[in-house]
Order: structure tokens, then C-alpha cells, then sequence
């Protein structure tokens, strides 16, 4: 799919002018940018450029001093994190955050969490509906981790499992909620090649599903190879944007890896 | 008596018990500054400096001042080892479990005292007698005079300590970030244990000028400790200046509370306090407002 | 909610079901009453301790609100038992709401000192508002539980009645650890923010689950007014909301089970204690510290654990907070 730019009015993601503070440190400046859907964007940028602190922007951990963020045209940079979540948006952690002393399973159950609805009464009282959904659960959870080539450790300790299976847990958990929009943040951090490689085919694939991907990575051979699109980041700032290939070629953005 | 001169009386008579709410709300804050629990045990303290001086002056007959410093002693002596015992041994550091253990420990020290001091109530004669003084038409008490002026001359050297002694500024840098005094080399371990002895001697304090006034007994430590609590919260939980503000606001509240309204729900009024500062302004009164969770 | 636990739980209907057989009195049968009672307060507390990672010192205060409510609108006013019971329930649920929205936003010990302080002005209103409560001599003439023409009068009677009444609340509390929002409840206490980016409402949760330990708490101060038929403020102080967090730790952190071994244990730890009242208060303490010191995670699950039995308990139930 050869990916040509896009009309900003399809964007499914707008970032308006954020600027985020810490103390006296500006990690985001006025930062806007736009994300296209069924994309796998990448946004790169040497350390404290400010990736990061967009995800957390973006995901209502922090709230942005300044600007506005839009998701399908709807203002969330007030909202919390659970209610954005719910509306379409979920993300894995640097460190994978798994729910450690749960089984692989029951992690990625716990992401069908915005898609389902059974609550307090029927909990108690082991109603049918709740019985139907726990099933459901159960299911969809299993095709998931049966995706990610996980299903034969379904019982396991999430904190018992491989480095490289549980980033690929995480992502399966977050895409549990049947995200519109699937944040990464260096889901391949401290993996080897053949890890690597794994985890960008799933990246892929999900892709070809029609997923909406923004990627912050550091891993330039996985991000020139998978990406449709790459934002660089630099001081909190958007440098440059464009086709894998024009990044690689732009001098800002080898300037502002290599120092100038 | 004119309701001006009510209130007066109020006021002062507020003020009185407020300074001792003032120290028991500093002995919180420091503990709490450096090791970020609350300490259950604090109004124990206070109880016990009221047992302990009447222990050494009315049952051992020794004289007012050597039982005053000996009883600050053992009850700073019963923080130290509250810390070094179950505190340092403690197999998880989770806030919660300390706190809970504080609560182990303040049930301990009351069952303990029951047990050696039996179950009724004691006092102690007032330091300087009991004929009251006039000040602007309203009756003071002697005892008071001293609680002021005791109050006073501890925030005073407490003030000076902090700001002035290398000890005092290594606890002021152990409560603005664990981590960068562990880096600079504070021993952290030992301001700790500093911090729990300083408020035993404080609780003592509090004990002491106080029970000359409302009697003491191996119970009233819950509630003197929740009322110090709710000092501390209400003038800004950490701060020492706060808890001077929180506990003379809280005793004069309680005074004109009781006086005006009523003076069945008195205890009560110190907890409505709590709990409405906590509803709205968890950070209290001189607070910076740092409570809430991200 | 597994093999395991429908088993266990079929155990526990029997013993309930077996037990007057080998008991000599009425007074054991009594202790075994408020054995029951405690149990549902504990495993309610050990919901919102398990899960939303908060302690509250106010429980007896929700217990003293079951039991006056229902004293007062059956005595006083004549209202029937049952819906009563009801409605003291949804009473209490709404206080515990009121005082869970504001301050579970806080950190664990603000929480910890809130409840206990609310439970002194409950345990003062209790002393005070005599014409109402009957002051500190305490409200008699609490009328007995009756369905239809049984009539709960007698300890044995009582006995099945609270023996069922903290089987439900056992059977109700581990389809709720089992289903959704039970799984929610343990992720969100494991890791917050992984939670709340997860799409659950933490804040939220930490409130219900701390109504409906409030609401099981009101239950058995319901069931407790109905049985004694006298109630005074004295069993509502914050010793006894001590007690119940005790049982709490003892019998584990997030078991259940744990709970129902803990409560039981320490009902009758006083009994037996009974030679030495005046060591009563003292011995609860050291109980507390030893139990936190060397146990956090539970009396129960650490004696399992030292005799290598750790695995006994459902990974799912037992949370291990943190290291």
C-alpha cells in the first residue's frame, strides 16, 4: 500500500499546539501534528524529545498545559485516562505494566474491560448475561493471545513468561479493547533480532487489519521497515515528517540524532 | 458574664488545649515528614508523659523538674524503641502495614498501661497552684500560663533546630526527598529513628502540661492523638508552622463549639473538622496541596 | 468461579449444617453466632482491603449503623424486620458513599484516619442522642427475626440463620472476585495506572467496593440488634472496627478464605483469652504488631507457606502488593 500524505480533515488523531511543562523543563513545545487511519505511524526522536511525555499526553496521564488534542474530532486532553481508553484509545508501556500476579489470560481479559459491561449485581449473582459475556471474554481473549502466539502459556504467570512475551502480551491486552487507535511505546526495547522481528510482523499484520499503529521507537531498522509515515521529534518539538525513506535522507533529522 | 467576655474565656481556654494539639500535631508532622506513615502511637505518647511524671512526682515523690526530664526521657525512650523494634524489623515497608503497626503498638502500649496503671483516672496538681489570674476580665489559670509558655519555648527551639543545626536541616533534607539525602550522604536510617524519639519527648510534653487540667488515664490517648491528627490536617499535614495554626485553631473551635453549642458533641467537633478538611482541602489551611494521587 | 471453591464451599455448608450436633451448650452455639456475624463484616473489609488497597478503622461504625437503624425503625417505630434490614443497608451504603468519594482519592492513611474519626462521631451521636438511641445504657426491645411463624428465638435457630447468612455473603463476594469487575478490582490494585490506561474507572470501584463493605457490615449489625435484641454503643467502638481489621490480617490479605479462618480464630481467641480479660487489649495489640511484622501477607498464607503449601491459595484471590 503506497501511503501518499493525507487531507488533515481525515486525521483520526489531531495534536493542536500542546505544550506540556515539568517543573522548568518544557518537554512539549507547541507541539501539533496529525494522524492518519489504518497507518502505521512512527514517531522518533533522540532521548527527551518528548515521545513519551506526547503518549502520556495523548493517554490522559498528564494533561497538557497548553493546546488541545482531538480524537475523531472530539477534545479529550481533559478527560481521564480510563474514559479515553474507553473511547478507542489504548497503549503499552515502556516497561511492560502487566497485572503480574494474574495469568497471561486473565491480563488480556482484563483489556475486554471497555468493550463489556456487566457490573456489580450481576457479578454477585452469577446472572446468565454475566455467565454469556465471561464466556465471550474468555474466547476473544484466547484468539488474541492464540494471534500473538501465546495461547500455549494462557495459564502461566504474566510474571513468569519471557521478556519478549510479555511486550507481546501487552499488546495483546491493549488490543483486548478494540482500540481505533494503538499506542507502542518501544515494544521492542531490549529485544533481539529474531524478537524484533516477531513482534514487527504482528505490528503488520495488525496493520493490514486496519488498525491504526503510532509507534515511538528507537529501533531504526524496524521503523524504516514497517512505517508508513515518521514524525521526528526533537526539544518537544516536530522537526520534520515524511516518508520513511525522505527521513532518512533529511538532514535536520540526522543532525538532531547525531548532535550538531 | 457579658457574651463578649464568654467568648473570651472560650477563646483562651481554647488556646490553652490548642497548644498542646500544637505539639501533638508536630510530633505527626515529623514522623510523617520522614517516613511518610502516621503514627498511630503519638497520642500513646502524650498519655504515657502524663503517667510517667505522675509515676516519678506523686508516686515516687521525686521532685517537679528531674521528673519532667525523666519523663520526657522514657517516653522518647518508648519512640526510639517503637522504631527500632517493630518499625526497622518490619518485613514490608508498604505504608499501610507501618501505619497498621503503629495502630498494634498504640493498642499495645494502652492494654500495658491498663495493666500497670489500672483503670481510673489520675492528675496531677497544677505547677504553680490554682488560683486563677484575671487577664482583661476573664479568668486564666496558672496551669495555662505555663502550657503557653512551655508550648511557646519548645516550637521556639524546635524553630531553632531546624533552621539552625546540621541534624535539624539533615531531617529538613530527609523529608524534601528520601533519595537526595541518601545521596548526600544524611543517615537516613538514623533521622528516622530521631524523628520518632523527638516526638515521644514531645508527646511527653504535651502530656505533662496537660493533665493538670483534664486528668488523665491509660484511654485518653486515641482520642488526644485523633485530635493532634486532625490538627495537623486542618493547619496543613507536614508543616510545622501548620500544625501550630491547626492546633490552636482546632482548640479554639472546640472551646467555642462546646461553650456556644454544645458541649456534649465536643469530642465530635475535632473529627467533623477532620473530616471536612479532608472532603475539601486535604492540604489544609497552610498547605501546598501535594496529597492527591496522580 | 473454579472446582476448587464450589467444593470448599459445599465443605462449609456442611460444617455449618453438622456442627450443633457436637456442641455441648448454648453458649458455644453463641460464640458461633458471632462468629458468623464477624465473618461478614471481615470478608467485606477484606474486599475493599484485598482490592482497593485501603484500610478503614470505621467498620464498626457501619456495624453500629445496621444495628441502631434496625433497632430504632422496628422498636420505635414499627417498621417489619426484613425490609428494614433493607433499608438500614442502603442507608449505611449512602454514608460510606459520601465518605468514599472524597477520600479515596487520597493516599491509603487519610483514608484510615477518616474512617476512624467518622467512627468516634458516630460511636459520640450513639452516647448523646439518648431520646433516639438510649444513650449509653443502650436500646432494648429489639423485636426477633421471624419468616412467616418461625421465629428466630433461640441461639440454635439463629444459628442456621447466621450460618446461611455468611455462606451467601461468602458465595456472593467469590462470584464477584470471579467475574469482571472482580477482575478490574485486582488489576486496578496491582497496577494503577496500567488499570486506568486499560479503561477502568478506578476511582470509581475503590468507592462501590468500599460501600459494599460498609453494606455487608450493616447486614450483620442488622442480624446482630434482631438476635441480642439489646444493643449498646460500647460494641461499636473503633476497638472493635481494630478487631476486625486484625482478623483481616491474620487471616490474609485477599483470601477469602483467609477471612473465614481469621475471624473465627480470633471470635475465639477472647474466650479462651477469658481467664485473663485485663490482658485482653494488650494481647490484641501484639497480636496486631507480630501478625504485620512477620506476616503481611496474612497468618494464614504465611504458616501455609512454611509448610510449603504456598499454592494452596488461588493465584487469583491472594494479592501481593508491591515486594
Amino acid at each position: 500500500m503506497d501511503y501518499q500524505g493525507y487531507p488533515e480533515d481525515q486525521a483520526i488523531l489531531k495534536v493542536r499546539e500542546i505544550t506540556m511543562r515539568f517543573g522548568g523543563l518544557e518537554a512539549l513545545n507547541n507541539l501539533s501534528l496529525a494522524i492518519s487511519p489504518h497507518q502505521i505511524v512512527s514517531i522518533i526522536g533522540p532521548n527527551g524529545a518528548g515521545k513519551t511525555t506526547l503518549l502520556n499526553a495523548i493517554t490522559g496521564v498528564f494533561s497538557p498545559d497548553s493546546g488541545e488534542i482531538l480524537f475523531r474530532a472530539r477534545p479529550i486532553s481533559r478527560l481521564k485516562p480510563f474514559q479515553i481508553a474507553s473511547l478507542g484509545i489504548n497503549r503499552t508501556f515502556q516497561q511492560a505494566q502487566l497485572f503480574a500476579n494474574m495469568t497471561v489470560l486473565e491480563n488480556v481479559m482484563v483489556g475486554r474491560h471497555p468493550r463489556t459491561k456487566t457490573g456489580f449485581l450481576e457479578g454477585m449473582l452469577h446472572l446468565p448475561n454475566e455467565r454469556r459475556e465471561e464466556k465471550e471474554i474468555k474466547e476473544k481473549a484466547a484468539s488474541l493471545l492464540d494471534f500473538f502466539g501465546l495461547l500455549p502459556k494462557a495459564g502461566w504467570m504474566a510474571a513468569h513468561i519471557s521478556i519478549a512475551e510479555q511486550k507481546r502480551l501487552e499488546i495483546s491486552r491493549a488490543m483486548a479493547g478494540e482500540p481505533a487507535l494503538l499506542l507502542l511505546d518501544e515494544p521492542v526495547a531490549g529485544l533481539n533480532i529474531r524478537e524484533t522481528e516477531e513482534i514487527g510482523d504482528l505490528i503488520v499484520k495488525l496493520r493490514e487489519k486496519g488498525q491504526t499503529i503510532i509507534l515511538v521507537e528507537h529501533n531504526m531498522h524496524l521503523v524504516m521497515g514497517i512505517s508508513d509515515w515518521v514524525i521526528v521529534l526533537h526539544h518537544g518539538s516536530k522537526i520534520s515528517e515524511g516518508r520513511p525513506e525522505e527521513m532518512q535522507k533529511d538532514r535536520r533529522v540526522v543532525e538532531a540524532y547525531l548532535g550538531k | 458574664m457579658t457574651l463578649s467576655l464568654q467568648i473570651s474565656q472560650f477563646i483562651l481556654s481554647g488556646l490553652t488545649t490548642g497548644s498542646t494539639y500544637a505539639l501533638i500535631a508536630i510530633g505527626f508532622s515529623l514522623i510523617h515528614n520522614s517516613t511518610g506513615i502516621v503514627n498511630f502511637a503519638q497520642g500513646e505518647f502524650v498519655m504515657l508523659g502524663g503517667m510517667f511524671m505522675i509515676t516519678f512526682y506523686s508516686f515516687l515523690k521525686l521532685p517537679m523538674l528531674p521528673s519532667f526530664f525523666l519523663t520526657v526521657l522514657s517516653v522518647a525512650a518508648v519512640g526510639f524503641l517503637l522504631e527500632r523494634g517493630p518499625i526497622r524489623r518490619s518485613k514490608s515497608k508498604e505504608i499501610l502495614v507501618l501505619v497498621m503497626i503503629t495502630v498494634g503498638a498504640s493498642i499495645s502500649i494502652k492494654g500495658l498501661s491498663m495493666i500497670l496503671w489500672g483503670k481510673n483516672p489520675m492528675t496531677l496538681p497544677p505547677f504553680s497552684g490554682e488560683d486563677p489570674l484575671l487577664l482583661f476580665g476573664a479568668a486564666l489559670m496558672p496551669q495555662s500560663i505555663w502550657i503557653f509558655g512551655i508550648t511557646v519555648s519548645v516550637v521556639a527551639a524546635l524553630h531553632y533546630f531546624f533552621k539552625g543545626t546540621i541534624t535539624g536541616k539533615a531531617m529538613r533534607a530527609v523529608a524534601a526527598s528520601r533519595r537526595s539525602a541518601l545521596l548526600t550522604g544524611i543517615p537516613v536510617d538514623r533521622m528516622i529513628l530521631f524523628s520518632f524519639t523527638l516526638s515521644g519527648a514531645l508527646g511527653a510534653v504535651a502530656g505533662i502540661i496537660l493533665t493538670p487540667i483534664t486528668t488523665t488515664s491509660y484511654d485518653v490517648g486515641v482520642m488526644l492523638g485523633l485530635k493532634g491528627f486532625s490538627a495537623a490536617i486542618l493547619g496543613g499535614y507536614g508543616s510545622m508552622p501548620g500544625a501550630v495554626v491547626g492546633g490552636l485553631l482546632l482548640g479554639v473551635f472546640e472551646s467555642l463549639g462546646a461553650g456556644l453549642v454544645s458541649s456534649e458533641y465536643k469530642d465530635a467537633l475535632a473529627f467533623l473538622i477532620l473530616l471536612t478538611v479532608l472532603f475539601l482541602k486535604p492540604s489544609g489551611i497552610l498547605g501546598q496541596g501535594r496529597l492527591r494521587r496522580v | 468461579m473454579g472446582r476448587n471453591n464450589k467444593i470448599y464451599l459445599l465443605i462449609y455448608a456442611s460444617i455449618i449444617f453438622l456442627l450443633p450436633a457436637l456442641l455441648r451448650n448454648n453458649y458455644q452455639l453463641m460464640v458461633l453466632n458471632v462468629a458468623a456475624l464477624n465473618i461478614m463484616v471481615v470478608i467485606g473489609l477484606n474486599l475493599l482491603m484485598g482490592y482497593a488497597g485501603q484500610i478503614s478503622l470505621g467498620h464498626a461504625a457501619f456495624f453500629g449503623l445496621g444495628a441502631y437503624l434496625s433497632a430504632i425503625f422496628t422498636a420505635t417505630y414499627g417498621f417489619p424486620t426484613w425490609p428494614t434490614m433493607i433499608l438500614a443497608m442502603a442507608i449505611t451504603g449512602l454514608v460510606a458513599y459520601i465518605i468514599g468519594i472524597p477520600t479515596l482519592k487520597l493516599e491509603g492513611h487519610y483514608l484510615v484516619m477518616a474512617t476512624l474519626g467518622f467512627n468516634v462521631i458516630v460511636y459520640i451521636v450513639m452516647i448523646q442522642l439518648d431520646e433516639v438511641t438510649g444513650g449509653p445504657s443502650g436500646f432494648a426491645g429489639i423485636p426477633r427475626l421471624a419468616i412467616g411463624s418461625l421465629v428466630f428465638d433461640s441461639d440454635r435457630k439463629i444459628y442456621y440463620l447466621l450460618g446461611a447468612g455468611s455462606l451467601g455473603v461468602l458465595l456472593v463476594s467469590l462470584n464477584l472476585i470471579h467475574s469482571r469487575v472482580g477482575r478490574a478490582m485486582a488489576a486496578l490494585s496491582h497496577n494503577e495506572i496500567a488499570a486506568k490506561c486499560a479503561g477502568i474507572d478506578t476511582e470509581m470501584y475503590k468507592v462501590k467496593i468500599f460501600v459494599i463493605s460498609a453494606v455487608w457490615a450493616s447486614l450483620a449489625g442488622s442480624l446482630y440488634a434482631h438476635y441480642i435484641t439489646f444493643i449498646s454503643p460500647g460494641t461499636f467502638s473503633f476497638f472493635y472496627s481494630i478487631q476486625v481489621v486484625t482478623m483481616v490480617l491474620v487471616g490474609g490479605i485477599g483470601s477469602l478464605w483467609g477471612s473465614l479462618f481469621g475471624a473465627v480464630l480470633l471470635t475465639l481467641l477472647p474466650e479462651v483469652l477469658h481467664a485473663v480479660k485485663e490482658y485482653n487489649v494488650l494481647i490484641y495489640g501484639l497480636i496486631l504488631m507480630l501478625v504485620l511484622l512477620f506476616f503481611p501477607q496474612g497468618l494464614i498464607p504465611g504458616i501455609m507457606e512454611a509448610f510449603g503449601k504456598g499454592k494452596m491459595f488461588n493465584h487469583s484471590e491472594v494479592l501481593k502488593k508491591g515486594a
